[in-house]
């Protein structure tokens, strides 16, 4: 196992694990409040997300995590009595503007879900949905390499390319993973949300999982809710700890770790409660 | 009579299950541990004080009519017995009603009236004899099982192993009689083969099924070309299904992906009910209503269309039989994985493409099942077709004619004073037999679709 913060790849220089001064944040949220019925799920969160960079949000169950991931690609809007307030903007864009195309917002905003769901189709199928409805490609010639182009960066390829046309439900669930990744890759979104992704998985396909997503945060934001503290400390450059819908605290990685600021942070990561 | 020895003997059984689970009781509370609840000690008790007898009277009652008729035959007078059966048939329903009252008794004929009173005498003698043998297998029953009551009895394995038997017996029941069914059809259906070749039958293109009274009449030999009949069944149900499909599918849709959960379940009920609706009602609205409407907007367009058309039938069939298609179609989209739904919405597909590239390809083969299952009630409906499509037997695959299908004509076969061994009368077993396969081999495609479809998500 590697030490948990030396996530850098020998040879390619390690991005910044502080956001660059003059670099903005990606996303920018502010005084974001959620409601499923009467029950208050976000409150008051406000919180920068950095591009090139894997940001952790972690807290007890039922904590708000999914919900705020969810406001982010405003997957929420499918869920009758959910009702979202404050502001959020994806590189300047509000992403609540009444005028926002949802579809469009969603293609720059992908998403990897907690139980791998490929689609009931060939693997070719489910990496091609994307581009195919974006109107991506021209040629049947372009989609081959998109595809292609998105099951290698999902480190699935070698395993899959004899097989592209049996069901992706066929794979096993790490590989129905990594392919759902590449499903989300395949329509270049700027932000991947994945929420804790490898927790129907098995160690190995978690390594795997991991190590793509250090190499996917050199072209991605990637924001992964996970309830393993120590896959926050090993993917992860930021972190977020949420608790009760409040955003309690939220900083580099190691400063959550080594020097918390608040007690409840403090009670969590050491294993008090949660 | 047999009524009140039911209740004598409903009445023992409820008072069996109170004395043995009293008994039960009062062991246990003399500080026995019982094996089984009081409660399995009554059932035991009672279901082998009741359950014999109960069969005994079901067979009593079913065999005793029979019994009966067999000894007063045997009473007569020899040339009676001599009779043809037809003839003995006859004498014997007389004297039945006779002795049951229904007909006031007929003096002038001395042997009827010494038959009457040997059926009187022997029906008290079965009156009599029933209660005797059946109170005593009951309270028999009874007395065993009361002495089986122990501690260490297990009154609930032994419940158990009866209830297992009754419900062996009861699953039979269904299995044999739908053997028995099919069994018959096949008989007369090779009874009718007999006479017409099978050849003629399935190939034949004309249906005329007159047989003549007198041999030398005109159109002695009747046709039984089964072809026009087959054609008009398809006819109208594939109208019903293009009516049905697309109707029941957009609805499907509608209910299960745009419209709020709490009117969902208030519309999709009211769909069903459509499904409850008699045929005959149905018949009412195509004749009166749907069929002048075609006929009118027919003629409008300068076409030429019969007052009782294909046309009509067909889509008041499909109106019936939407909520066979919606109802399960929505079950099947419904029971797509809603991560399926969120992982299309993840990568900005809209809802419409959503439900075009994702969920009905997910749903789809338990669609088609539907759809199969629909087709199969459309091809048994008759009510409608006789009301509406009318019961010429043409040839044609005009919707705007009249046509008829196969169940109409067994219908029509079967209604009136028949003779049961004309080819007449048994070719409505073989039409039933033909209709029989037909729907059998769409419910055993559609089963097995449904089979492939359970597959897909476990
Ligand atoms: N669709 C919904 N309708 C109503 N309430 C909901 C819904 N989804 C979530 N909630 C509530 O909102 C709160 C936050 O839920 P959320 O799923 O965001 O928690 P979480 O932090 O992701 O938890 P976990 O770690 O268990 O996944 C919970 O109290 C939950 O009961
Ligand atoms: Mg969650």
């Amino acid at each position: 196992m590697e030490t948990p913060f030396s996530s850098a790849q020998p040879g390619t220089a390690p991005p910044p694990a502080v956001p660059l001064p003059n670099e903005p944040p990606s996303i920018v949220a502010r005084n974001v409040n959620v409601w499923y019925g009467d029950k208050h799920a976000i409150k008051n969160v406000s919180i920068d997300i950095y591009r090139r960079q894997v940001t952790a949000f972690i807290g007890p169950s039922g904590c708000g995590k999914s919900t705020f991931l969810r406001v982010l690609n405003r997957m929420n809007d499918i869920i009758e009595g959910c009702r979202v307030t404050g502001k959020i903007t994806l590189d300047g864009d509000d992403i609540y503007d009444p005028r926002l195309d949802v579809v469009q917002l969603r293609a720059r905003v992908g998403m990897v879900f907690q139980k791998p769901n490929p689609f009931p189709k060939s693997i070719y199928d489910n990496v091609a949905y994307g581009p195919r409805i974006h109107g991506l490609t021209r040629s049947k010639k372009e989609l081959d390499e998109i595809v292609e182009k998105s099951l290698r960066r999902a480190a699935l390829w070698d395993e899959v390319k004899d097989r592209l046309d049996e069901p992706g439900t066929a794979l096993s669930g790490g590989q129905q993973q990594r392919l759902c990744i590449a499903r989300a890759i395949a329509v270049s979104p700027d932000v991947i949300l994945m929420d804790e992704p490898c927790s129907a998985l098995d160690p190995i396909a978690t390594a795997k999982i991991e190590e793509l997503m250090d190499e996917l945060r050199q072209d991605y934001t990637i924001i992964i809710v996970t309830h393993s503290m120590q896959q926050a400390a090993r993917v992860s450059q930021r972190t977020a700890f949420f608790h009760l819908g409040d955003l309690v605290e939220v900083g580099s990685t190691e400063q959550i770790f080594t020097r918390p600021q608040d007690r409840r942070t403090q009670d969590y990561i050491t294993g008090r409660f949660g | 009579m047999s009524l009140t020895l039911f209740f004598v003997l409903l009445g023992l059984t409820v008072a069996s299950f109170w004395v043995g689970r009293q008994h039960a009781v009062s062991l246990r509370n003399g500080g026995a541990r019982l094996h089984s609840l009081p409660s399995y000690h009554g059932t035991y008790v009672a279901l082998v004080c009741g359950l014999p007898a109960a069969l005994l009277l079901l067979a009593w009652i079913s065999a005793e009519g029979w019994m009966i008729r067999q000894f007063v035959i045997a009473g007569l007078p020899d040339e009676f017995k001599q009779l043809p059966d037809g003839e003995l048939a006859l004498l014997m329903t007389d004297v039945r009603n006779m002795a049951y009252g229904a007909v006031p008794l007929d003096t002038s004929r001395p042997h009827i009236v010494s038959a009457v009173e040997h059926y009187n005498r022997l029906r008290g003698l079965s009156k009599v004899l029933s209660w005797l043998v059946i109170l005593a297998v009951a309270i028999a029953g009874f007395v065993l099982a009361r002495r089986m009551i122990a501690p260490e009895f297990r009154a609930r394995n032994a419940v158990e192993r009866i209830l297992n038997v009754v419900l062996i017996i009861s699953s039979s029941l269904a299995v044999l009689t739908t053997i028995g069914i099919v069994l018959s059809l096949v008989f007369e259906a090779l009874r009718f083969f007999a006479r017409v070749p099978v050849t003629e039958f399935l190939f034949g293109l004309t249906w005329s099924p007159q047989t003549a009274i007198r041999a030398e009449q005109v159109g002695a030999s009747g046709a039984f070309g089964a072809v026009p009949l087959i054609v008009g069944t398809l006819v109208i149900s594939v109208i019903a299904m293009l009516v049905a499909v697309p109707v029941g599918l957009m609805a499907a849709v509608y209910m299960s992906e745009f419209m709020p959960g709490r009117i969902r379940a208030v519309v999709k009920p009211i769909l069903e009910i459509l499904a409850g609706i008699p045929t005959v009602v149905y018949g009412f609205f195509a004749a009166l209503t749907v069929a002048p409407l075609v006929q009118s907007i027919g003629m409008s367009l300068g076409l030429n269309v019969a007052s009782q058309s294909a046309l009509a039938a067909g889509v008041v069939m499909g109106i019936m039989i939407i909520p066979f298609v919606s109802s399960l179609s929505d079950d099947v989209i419904n029971a797509v994985p809603q991560s399926l739904r969120e992982g299309s919405y993840g990568l900005g597909a809209t809802q419409a493409e959503t439900i075009r590239l994702v969920l009905l390809p997910a749903a789809l083969p338990g669609i088609v099942a539907s759809v199969i299952l629909a087709f199969s009630r459309a091809l048994g409906e008759t009510m409608i077709v006789v009301m509406a499509a009318g019961l010429a037997a043409n040839l044609t695959i005009n919707p705007l004619e009249s046509v008829t299908t196969v169940t109409v004509h067994i219908a029509m076969l079967l209604v009136g004073d028949q003779e049961f061994d004309s080819a007449k009368t048994l070719s409505a077993f073989a039409l039933g037999l033909l209709l029989f396969v037909v729907t059998l081999g769409l419910n055993i495609i559609a089963q097995r679709v449904v089979k492939k479809y359970r597959e897909q998500y476990e």
